[in-house]
């Protein structure tokens, strides 16, 4: 229960059904933590975690009567999805720490906690759907009603014994009904607005939490500076650190020159960032590693399937092979746009998902 | 659901003697104790008669006894009333929040503050507070008893350390009171904080005692109650309620209640001694107050098994809440060398007054069966068991 109306619903719905069920919300990172560091501001508006979103979370569980508990998993948190948000961003890569939270924290550690508390299932308040297939033999994840709040990218990396022990009762809602039935239930929460942000990274800006938080740490700022290199190996400047980066970024470039500039890669080991006109921004293969699969238990052929390369992304056509233990190679009909290293190429067969992988390279 | 209670020195139920004494005292007995009249007569004889109780308690005057809210005033009032800019002040590392965030608000404010280390065993070295005096030392502030282990200090070795340099000893006594018999000089401490709801008298009220030449600054400013040490209307039903705790705890120690209650915490230690793998004492070897038992069981999450007890009806805990609710992993069990997991892993029973030989039991039935049940379910149980076998 994040104090949002998702959770907060959830709750009211599998109250209502009368199951026997207990509110938990992870204390996952301290906003104040951070506050008057570097640039940071003294008081943080940070949204997840904060004591408002507990309070708020609390309130529901008041208003539901039932058990209600807040649960500490902040060291697990920095090492999980923080510390790996801050090395992506060293390593050139673009991460998405909400894939990683589901991974290591609200599936995993939240869902130990759980089962330990005497609870057989977690319910959250994520937009997708589950069902159990016969024929397989496994639990399929699929895309909710309301396409436009789908959350299956984020979760791509849950194993089948996960599956098997989560309910996403709001698969088959839409946003509006889902505040209707909130309002309904007489929940505090039923307008509060929606959070976008990456929860531990206040107000979205990124590059000042990466120095705040290696200057509380005691390390010093990220050095990626280094030489900004046109695709045909042109050196054309200086920029201030790959970390500023992401692939297809135009803007904040620092060059004026006369066709407009796009980053298309990020080197890592060299600290390059290589600009290019639009056009080489297009990639027909990627390679994703760390690969879990859902619907299928390997990969024995290549598979058509739709592929999704960021959150916003329309599923492109594409079909998918192995390469090697857990790698795949995602080669598309059609070139796709800023295939980013780090984010996830999700795989999906209508409204099921084949399973996913974290982007290594395109070409 | 059966429940028992067994957080005790979170908070303790007013007991019904406690209650009785201060039911005339919010509508019948009403008076303003500083008026003139009889209406202020008769709870001014009130307030009285409970300051000389509470002074009774500790081996002090009654007018050494400062009426508070509770214990974190009882200690901001005895730190910062003390300290100046320039001062140096001795700590340890093991303090309560109160004593603790206190310190570091002095030590933002131009205030040097040394923190002793402690054993394994949770337990300050007078000689280490003697090595960290310096010239201008002016206080020392050291617990009695620590609230999440329940161990004692050795205080009265502090005491003479600060007696034999002339510097003050201020004392947090609120996990102790009632619980082991005080005596402020034999302790030879010159402030003393207690708190009434962590022996069954209500929330909201405490004292401080400041021996008497203690030049004390008030951090409430108004009008001249409490000899000018803590300006406010006083709080005239929970300071009865305080004497009559007071009162209780007093006659509660002549029948010896301190030894049955301590061997009720060691039928529970005991008992889960006898059935449970990887676990132990927190602050084993050192004096502890009667009702404590800080244990940890290793391969688990406290938190987790403090849910799990709750959902069953058995209330303990573990470290210290915050106000978020979420559980911080403890600073004192960490002082004392305890590695994060283990600190993580351990649980806090304190038993009360109201507690029986059934509660225990109960607690005893509880705890193994669902410890047993978190292990089973820990990532960290099964190779740590094989490795054992």
């Amino acid at each position: 229960m994040s104090g949002g109306v998702d959770s907060s619903t959830v709750a009211a719905m599998l109250r209502s059904e009368g199951r026997n069920i207990i509110g938990l919300t992870m204390q996952l990172w301290n906003q104040r933590r951070l506050a008057g560091h570097e640039g940071m501001p003294e008081a943080v508006q940070g949204r997840c975690c904060s004591l408002d979103d507990v309070y708020d979370a609390r309130r529901v569980a008041e208003t539901l009567g039932i058990p209600y508990y807040v649960v500490n998993q902040e060291d697990r948190f920095e090492r999980d999805v923080v510390r790996p948000f801050v090395e992506e961003y060293r390593s050139g890569r673009t991460p998405i720490p909400c894939s990683l939270c589901n991974n290591h924290l609200k599936f995993d550690q939240l869902l130990i906690v759980a089962r330990q508390i005497g609870a057989e299932y977690i319910a959250t308040g994520h937009y997708a759907q589950l069902e159990f297939s016969e024929a397989s033999g496994r639990w399929l994840l699929k895309r909710p009603t309301d396409k436009s709040k789908d959350q299956t990218y984020f979760l791509f990396g849950l194993t089948q014994e996960q599956l098997s022990r989560t309910l996403f009762p709001l698969g088959g809602m839409t946003k509006p009904e889902v505040r209707d039935l909130a309002r309904k239930c007489g929940l505090v929460i039923a307008q509060k607005p929606d959070s976008q942000e990456i929860c531990f990274v206040p107000g979205g800006d990124y590059k000042r939490f990466l120095d705040a938080y290696l200057a509380e740490q005691g390390e010093s700022p990220l050095e990626t500076a280094g030489e900004m290199v046109t695709t045909s190996g042109r050196v054309i400047g200086e920029h201030s650190g790959i970390h500023n980066f992401t692939v297809g970024q135009r803007k904040g470039l620092g060059f004026a020159t006369g066709t407009p500039l796009y980053v298309i890669q990020i080197k890592g080991d060299t600290k390059q960032v290589i600009v290019g006109n639009d056009e080489e921004l297009y990639s027909r293969i990627l390679l994703a590693h760390r690969v879990n699969l859902i619907s299928v238990q390997k990969l024995d052929e290549p598979l058509r399937v739709a592929v999704k390369i960021r959150h916003k992304h329309q599923p492109a056509p594409a079909t998918i092979e192995s390469t090697g233990a857990d790698e795949v190679r995602v080669t598309f009909d059609e070139p796709q746009r800023a295939i980013t290293p780090g984010q996830a190429a999700v795989f999906y067969a209508g409204d099921v998902v084949v399973g996913g992988g974290w982007i290594m390279a395109s070409r | 659901m059966h429940r028992a209670y067994l957080d005790n020195n979170a908070t303790t139920p007013v007991l019904p003697e406690v209650l009785e004494a201060m039911r005339p005292y919010f509508s019948e007995r009403f008076g303003n104790a500083s008026s003139i009249h009889h209406y202020g007569q008769e709870t001014r004889a009130a307030v009285e008669r409970a300051r000389e109780i509470v002074a009774e308690l500790l081996g002090a005057r009654p007018s050494e006894i400062v009426f508070t809210s509770g214990g974190t005033e009882g200690d901001n009032l005895a730190i910062l009333g003390l300290v100046r800019q320039g001062d140096h002040a001795i700590t340890s590392t093991i303090e309560h929040h109160a004593v603790m965030n206190t310190c570091a608000h002095a030590q933002e404010n131009g205030i040097e503050v040394t923190s002793v280390p402690v054993d394994g065993r949770g337990l300050v070295d007078p000689d280490d507070v003697k090595r960290a005096l310096r010239p201008n030392t002016k206080l020392i502030t050291i617990m009695l008893a620590n609230n999440e282990t329940g161990v004692i200090q050795a205080v009265e070795a502090i005491g003479r350390v600060a007696s034999e340099a002339d510097v003050y000893f201020h004392t947090d006594a609120v996990q102790a009171a009632a619980k082991v018999p005080i005596d402020v000089n034999g302790i030879g401490c010159d402030l003393l904080t207690i708190s009434g709801h962590k022996f069954h008298a209500p929330q909201g009220i405490g004292a401080l005692y400041v021996r008497k030449g203690t030049i004390l600054n008030p951090r409430l400013y108004g009008g001249r109650h409490e000899r000018s040490r803590r300006a406010g209307t006083e709080n005239v039903p929970s300071i009865v309620g305080l004497g009559k705790a007071a009162e209780l705890a007093a006659s509660a120690f002549s029948r010896g209640d301190d030894k049955k209650m301590a061997a009720l915490r060691d039928q529970l230690e005991v008992g889960l001694r006898s059935c449970v793998q990887a676990a132990g004492i927190n602050g084993e070897g050192a004096t502890r107050v009667p009702n404590t038992s800080n244990i940890y069981f290793d391969y688990i999450e406290g938190e987790a098994l403090v849910i799990a007890l709750d959902l069953k009806g058995l209330a303990v805990s573990t470290g210290a809440a915050c106000s978020s609710g979420a559980i911080e992993p403890s600073h004192v069990l960490t002082a004392m060398g305890l590695r994060p997991e283990r600190a993580r892993a351990s649980i806090r029973f304190s038993l009360g007054k109201q507690n029986t030989a059934e509660d225990v039991d109960f607690a005893l039935s509880l705890v193994p069966e669902t410890l047993a049940h978190l292990r089973e379910l820990s990532p960290l149980w099964k190779p740590a068991r094989t490795g054992v076998s």
